[in-house]
């Protein structure tokens, strides 16, 4: 297995910028070997990988590494999170926000299996996140030992790679490699399991970033003849439509897909986790995708003639009914995972690679089009969502307040410049939907697992890695319960995070459910909620809740002010619904606007 | 067949890991795949193991489960192919009381005319082995049962292609 780490040959992947980048450096200090103990090698190999924050929390089989964590604090930041899950997401906010590896280190049994909700997230978010586990001496393997659990066994199916060490002696190249594995290619979790004898075991350290793994080729290599298809098919589209995923923002395109869909003319829409790799009010943008999402892309899913999907894997939540999705349009995909060509939706063209290289070689191809009558279709059904939807949520006349107006409050006072950190229920269908996102990795949310209780913890690990951005924590009161001690890790590390929680006394998405598909029988989706103020005060955090609409533009602007972090409850309307919506099961088309 | 449902063998190579066959069931298992056997050995490459499942599926359904084989990090790569396409063996073993063999003329004949092979004889039992088709081993337990089968076992399924892999090359590539 270790001897599996190769240089790869130039023309078989495309390089990745970030490995080369700290070769030189790392290069120099290759050579020298010293004897150290596995656990002080675990700490030194994530320096030498570029770590200066790791999320955690401590425990026998992991007491080793913790004693150097100690030793090297000056070097590497270790946070303290107030449960491991919080600790993954943590980890997973501070790789979505700086496109870096994400770091959880937690000991064996309960700790390890606490990370696997955070671990299954960044999975299917293609998150890359290292995850680094204390497990029980070697000797006692398989024998029920106090806090043994198979953790390579359990995380198996939702990391891209994981291995338990036994031996000090494979430390190094096995951390080396879970960096590389984690963040090239389609990036993911990987769960590296340390049993404590090897952890306490000294050897000869030295240390080599891995370059590459043979049975593993992270860029497919692109067929120029696909390129040509492409945009040949883009070219002769009347009516083309871009759908963008997070594929655009993992592989550093934003420029080059800007570029793209200029001289092409193309109205261009977004999958969730896609959104913010342009401006939300780019003249091309032409909105959401998907259950959610704006009324015009999905209505003209189902009317474009060519149908371009970058870096996107078409989830159901995007689709809507498979067979009457985009039916009568040619559909080019974008692609760096083989797995996802044709798995949900069958393609024409598909271009596998890297979307930034692939795009950068698309562009010269294609011919410059604006296709204004096109564009306009799309204007023309903004309008109808407008009158319908957006403008009751944005600017509403009623007496209670709104998530939206929330939302265009946060807009206004952050000039749309904030990263929008959002948890998962109706809260974060309204954030997505309205906050202005002006630059890139401004939206951090779990979209494929849509994953409770994600927001507060992700919105730290989001602030620590970019103190200069303003970062806004959004959870409804259902998720924010789920992880709400992580106020505590806030408080402990003196995060800046603006935590807001839209109150609506319910479990709101799924009463949304029950009020349209179950006659409105409400089954345990009532909450009945602690003071939420006092909570964040007794965090010794700065607290405010808001009940009318006179106050919340000041309270909003005081959050924003706040050097520190801040608390903000807003009491919005208890039943107020998320519209459009693709009812599950139906078409794009079938979009509903009430 | 309409439904387009067929037996595929798909052949993964791979490096020898621990954990990967617990990653490559659970791509079937989640998918609620029955496989229809499974066999793990060395392959003409040192240090390269090499699966062999056989499962019954669509050609889409079984090229989308190659994509999620290869995207396993150990996985080398994998292939699919029907039975046309491959030269394909299984080995069973019968276990039976020896005085049958002396007893039973029958028996005699049932080993000759199936090219099956008498791997050991003792006072108490024999045992023979049979490698073939399925269908030829399902014919030889079918006679044997008259006289009673002390123990049977029947391996999964091997197969070698008639296409050429490029393993070796896509290897060499790297290094
Ligand atoms: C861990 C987890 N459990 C359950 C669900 C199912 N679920 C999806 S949205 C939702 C309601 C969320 O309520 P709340 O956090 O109050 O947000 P709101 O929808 O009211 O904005 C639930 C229970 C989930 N997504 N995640």
């Amino acid at each position: 297995m270790l001897g599996t780490c190769f240089r790869v040959a130039d023309k078989f992947l495309i390089k990745e910028n970030m490995n080369t980048q700290t070769m030189t450096t790392e290069a120099k200090d290759t050579k020298k070997t010293i004897r150290i103990s596995g656990s002080e090698a675990v700490v030194r190999s994530l320096i030498a990988e570029g770590v200066d924050i790791l999320y955690g929390y401590p425990g026998g089989a992991i007491m080793p590494v913790y004693d150097e964590l100690y030793k090297f604090q000056d070097e590497i930041h270790h946070v303290l999170s107030r449960h491991e899950q919080g600790a993954t997401h943590s980890a997973q906010g501070y790789a979505r926000i700086s496109g870096k590896v994400g770091v959880a280190i937690a000991t064996s049994g309960p700790g390890a299996t606490n990370l696997i909700t955070g671990i299954a997230d960044a999975q299917i978010d293609s998150t890359p996140m290292v995850c680094i586990t204390g497990q029980v001496p070697s000797h006692l393997l398989g024998s029920d030992a106090f806090q043994e659990t198979d953790i390579v066994g359990i995380s198996t199916p939702v990391t891209k790679w994981n291995h338990q060490v036994t031996k000090a002696s494979e430390i190094p190249a096995v951390i080396a490699k879970a960096f590389y594995i984690a963040k090239s290619g389609r990036p993911g979790p990987v769960l590296i399991d340390i049993t404590k004898d090897a952890q306490f075991e000294e050897f000869d350290y030295s240390y080599e970033k891995c370059t590459g793994v043979r049975s593993y080729v992270p860029v497919p290599k692109t067929d120029p003849e696909t390129l040509k298809a492409a945009a040949e098919l883009i070219n002769n589209a009347k009516k083309p439509l871009v759908v963008w995923g997070q594929g655009v923002i993992l592989s550093k395109a934003e420029e080059a897909f800007k570029a793209v869909i200029e001289k092409a003319g193309i109205p261009s829409a977004w999958t969730i986790m896609g959104a913010s790799a342009i401006p939300t009010s780019h003249p091309l943008n032409v909105g959401m995708v998907g259950m959610h999402g704006n009324y015009a892309p999905n209505v003209l899913t189902n009317e474009c003639d060519v149908l371009i999907a970058i870096g996107m894997r078409f989830d159901d939540r995007v689709t809507g009914k498979l067979d009457e999705y985009a039916r009568q349009a040619k559909v080019v995909h974008f692609e760096i995972d083989p797995a996802e060509i044709d798995k949900n939706v069958k393609t024409d063209v598909a271009v596998l690679g890297d979307a930034k290289a692939s795009l950068e070689a698309l562009l010269p191809l294609l011919n410059e089009n604006t296709h204004t009558e096109w564009h306009q279709k799309f204007k023309d059904l903004y309008a109808i969502e407008f009158e319908k939807v957006i403008k009751n949520d944005l600017h509403p006349t009623k007496e209670g307040l709104t998530m939206g107006e929330v939302l265009n409050e946060i807009n206004t006072q952050t000039k749309g410049e904030a990263a929008i950190v959002t948890d998962v229920g109706q809260h974060q269908m309204i954030a997505c939907r309205y906050a202005d996102f002006n630059v890139t990795k401004s939206n951090i949310t779990s979209g494929g697992l849509g994953t409770m209780g994600f927001g507060l913890p992700a919105a730290i690990g989001a602030k620590m890695a970019a103190p200069e951005r303003e970062v806004v924590s959004i959870s409804g009161d259902g998720g924010y319960q789920m992880t709400i001690q992580e106020l505590g890790t806030i408080f402990q590390q003196k995060a800046a995070v603006k935590v807001v929680v839209l109150n609506n006394e319910f479990l709101g998405m799924v009463r949304q459910w029950q009020q349209l598909f179950f006659d409105k029988r409400y089954a345990s989706t009532e909450m009945t909620n602690p003071d939420f103020v006092a909570i964040a005060k007794g965090y010794y955090l700065n607290a405010k809740r808001v009940t009318k609409r006179e106050e919340l533009a000041d309270a909003v602007a005081e959050m924003i002010a706040s050097e520190e972090a801040y608390f903000l409850e807003v009491c919005v309307e208890k039943e107020d619904n998320v519209f459009p919506m693709v009812p599950s099961g139906a078409s794009v088309s079938e979009i509903r606007l009430e | 067949m309409s439904t387009g449902i067929k037996s595929y063998t798909i052949s993964v190579y791979t490096e020898n890991n621990i954990g990967l066959l617990n990653r490559i069931s659970a791509i079937f298992q989640r998918r609620h795949i029955n496989i229809e056997s499974l066999n793990i050995s060395v392959s003409e490459i040192e240090g390269v193991s090499r699966f062999t499942i056989v499962v019954n599926m669509t050609e889409e359904k079984v090229r989308k489960i190659i994509g999620q084989i290869e995207k396993q990090i150990e996985v080398i790569k994998a292939y699919y192919h029907t039975e046309e396409e491959t030269i394909y063996q299984e080995t069973a073993m019968f276990k039976i009381k020896s005085e049958l063999l002396f007893e039973e003329r029958q028996i005699q004949n049932i080993i000759k005319e199936s090219n099956s092979r008498i791997v050991t004889v003792n006072k108490e039992f024999f045992v023979l082995e049979k490698s073939g088709r399925r269908n030829e081993i399902e014919l030889l337990h079918r006679e044997l049962s008259v006289f009673g089968i002390l123990q049977f076992t029947r391996s999964g399924r091997i197969a070698v292609t008639k296409e050429r892999m490029e393993i070796s090359q896509m290897l060499a590539a790297f290094n």
